[in-house]
């Protein structure tokens, strides 16, 4: 049998139907374009959430008080005053960490930050000078305080955006008072708007030299991150390794499961997101292919519809010489050629929708978001929705086939 | 030399059920090359079911049936399928065409289950429609046809593989007499200029008179088999 001519008899089988054959193929449409927009956005988000942990710097290495997490006993267990001044001495020392090109360590705390009558609950953000180079941040307004300040004990600020307008609105704010548990601090600098960065919104926030934090704000001894930058990306694994044993030593562990703090870094941090936003891609995309399997449905009743329909067709078509199998292949075409019809309209329209929303993350709320074109889904899109069509025809397919040519010749 | 042997063929429907249908009670005969024979009989006298039978488009329940020097039980599946495709062509008193379909792809539709080259294909479906007269009509949609354009069609459809018999089920039966009579002046051209094997139900005398013999069925026996001694001709159906 004539393959081609086989195929173009299908399609003129279902250009006959055309408005049964555009709504049978609905659902897989509709199925297409969902798994293809989560694809393509997954892939977008993830990418924008990675380029994002790369601007703080490939070299970042963050130590982090406590031992590492593992379920929720291990989260209860942990020691959040492990990390202490000593810490940072020893690994600000070039003996202990060669490769350290700078340390950093921060305090954080949420604080009511109050101006004259009005007040803002703003993540307080304690650090040295150092912060700006390391988040890639810097002020609109002003500048950052300098390390004379940080050794100081100076009481300067420096506020994000919406700090600024929720306590100052449009009038000026820089070289103002801002009161902070009673305690008067000076606006030094004002942080462009830039919106939520990984971890911290900038914009909520309030950075302050870490000595003045813990000393006057928190009254505590010990940092909840040591933030330490590696000279070369190169040296990430050796510095972390210069990491571990200069705060075992400092801390007289030896044995290293029983250590009290945990380093992480950006490559571990990259992967993380990597492998939770894939998580979350593939169960939206599992959540979207269940359409797929109600609109194989559809096309297996509709197909059932349709041979029965044509019964008197079948039983004509054996009559002049096809065989079972001959009629098994033409319906089984005509439901994997519907099927991949549809796949091809869903993975335009779910191309279509995923640039429009690329196009209005990017512009209209200002995300480095980039339209991603999912290759992967392109043709997992097409194979699965002809896949489809295969599975759910072969039922409806082998019916007409089973026919026998002379009951369908006496159907009326 | 026989194209069809029948030996006590016997054909029961529903045979597990408490009242099984004797279809074909025995029925025994032979048709040689190039005849052209009626089946006549009332209805239900089983003549349906015995053009079903010698078509192969159903079993007999027993009995023996040679068909081209073999038995039907050693033909297989797919042979079955063959034969009706190259050696048995089929006219339908509905027609049986496929709608929303020119009469040129209807008449090429036994090829698609051939193996001629499909480069061939047009020639011989444009050969078969000139020898039914309906070459103006090639391209026109089979719903455009008149019942008996229609049934040429079917007609040119049952020629194109150029098969050893053709089975026409009651061709006249949907058609007033004029057309009846362009039909049946084809089939006995079919048979006597191009040498085809001619196997014709009807229930209608007038008709059968255009075969060379015809056998009378009644209770799924054959109750006649006679020859026709003076046969109709062409004119005698415009009355």
């Amino acid at each position: 049998m004539k393959f081609a001519y086989t195929l173009k008899t299908a399609v003129n089988g279902l250009n006959a139907r055309k408005s049964r054959s555009v709504l049978t193929i609905l659902g897989i449409v509709i199925g297409i374009t969902a798994i293809i927009m989560v694809m393509s956005l997954g892939e977008g988000a993830q990418n924008l959430i990675l380029s994002q942990i790369q601007g703080i710097g490939s070299k970042t290495i963050a130590v982090v008080p406590g031992r590492q997490p593992n379920g929720i006993s291990g989260a209860m267990s942990t020691l959040t005053d492990s990390l202490k001044n000593n810490d940072l001495t020893a690994l600000r020392n070039k003996n202990n960490v060669p490769h350290a090109a700078n340390v950093m360590p921060i305090v954080f705390s949420s604080q009511t930050i109050i101006y004259e009558n009005n007040s803002y609950q703003a993540t307080i953000f304690g650090a040295t000078d150092f912060f700006a180079e390391i988040f890639d941040i810097n002020p609109a307004e002003g500048r950052i305080f300098t390390q004379d300040e940080v050794n100081g004990y100076s009481d300067v600020v420096v506020i994000g955006s919406k700090v600024k307008d929720e306590l100052f609105g449009a009038s000026d704010a820089l070289g103002q008072k801002i009161k902070i548990k009673g305690r008067n601090f000076k606006v030094i600098g004002i942080l462009g708007k830039k919106g939520q960065s990984t971890f911290v919104n900038f914009d909520q926030a309030a950075i302050i030299p870490y000595t003045t934090v813990q000393q006057y704000l928190l009254g505590i001894k010990y940092f909840n991150r040591i933030i330490v930058e590696a000279d070369a990306e190169a040296n990430i694994d050796s510095t972390v390794q210069d990491i571990q044993s200069t705060l075992r030593n400092s801390h007289n562990i030896t044995d290293p499961t029983k250590d009290d703090f945990y380093v992480e870094t950006q490559a571990q941090a990259m992967q993380m997101v990597s492998t939770i936003t894939n998580v979350m891609t593939l169960f939206l995309a599992a959540v979207a292919a269940i359409s797929l399997l109600v609109g194989g449905v559809g096309i297996m009743n509709i197909m059932l519809v349709s041979v029965t329909e044509r019964t008197r067709e079948i039983g004509l078509r054996k009559a002049l010489g096809a065989t079972d199998k001959d009629i098994l292949t033409h319906f089984l075409l005509e439901a994997a050629i519907l099927t991949s019809v549809g796949g091809i309209i869903g993975i335009m329209l779910g191309l279509f929708f995923s640039f429009i929303t690329s196009f209005i993350l990017t512009n209209v709320l200002n995300l480095a978001w980039s339209f991603s074109f999912p290759v992967l889904a392109i043709i997992l899109g097409l194979g699965v929705s002809t896949l489809v069509g295969l599975v759910f025809g072969i039922y409806p397919a082998s019916q007409a086939a089973k026919k026998s040519p002379i009951e369908a010749l006496r159907y009326e | 030399m026989d194209l069809i042997e029948l030996k006590n063929i016997k054909k029961v429907y529903d045979p597990e059920s408490n009242e099984p249908t004797l279809a074909l009670d025995g029925i025994t005969f032979n048709i040689k090359k190039g005849e052209f024979v009626a089946i006549m009989g009332p209805s239900g006298s089983g003549k349906s079911t015995l053009l079903h039978v010698l078509g192969f488009l159903d079993l007999p329940t027993s009995g023996e049936y040679w068909f081209d020097g073999k038995l039907l039980s050693q033909y297989s599946k797919d042979e079955i399928a063959a034969v009706r495709n190259k050696k048995m062509g089929f006219i339908f008193q509905a027609f049986n065409l496929l709608s929303r379909t020119s009469v040129l792809e209807n008449v090429k539709l036994p090829l698609l289950y051939s193996d001629v080259p499909e480069s061939k294909w047009d020639k011989m479906a444009q050969d078969a429609i000139e020898a039914v007269g309906l070459t103006h009509r090639i391209n026109h949609d089979s719903s455009q046809l008149s019942g008996g354009e229609k049934q040429r069609a079917a007609i040119a459809r049952a020629l194109i593989n150029d098969p050893q018999v053709i089975f026409a089920d009651e061709p006249t039966g949907n058609l007033d007499s004029k057309s009846g009579q362009i039909v049946m002046e084809i089939i006995r051209k079919l048979n006597e200029e191009m040498g085809h094997t001619i196997i014709l139900v009807t229930h209608e005398t007038y008709t059968a008179e255009h075969a060379q013999r015809i056998l009378t069925i009644k209770d799924g026996k054959l109750e006649s088999d006679k020859k026709v001694e003076r046969r109709r001709s062409f004119g005698e159906f415009l009355k």
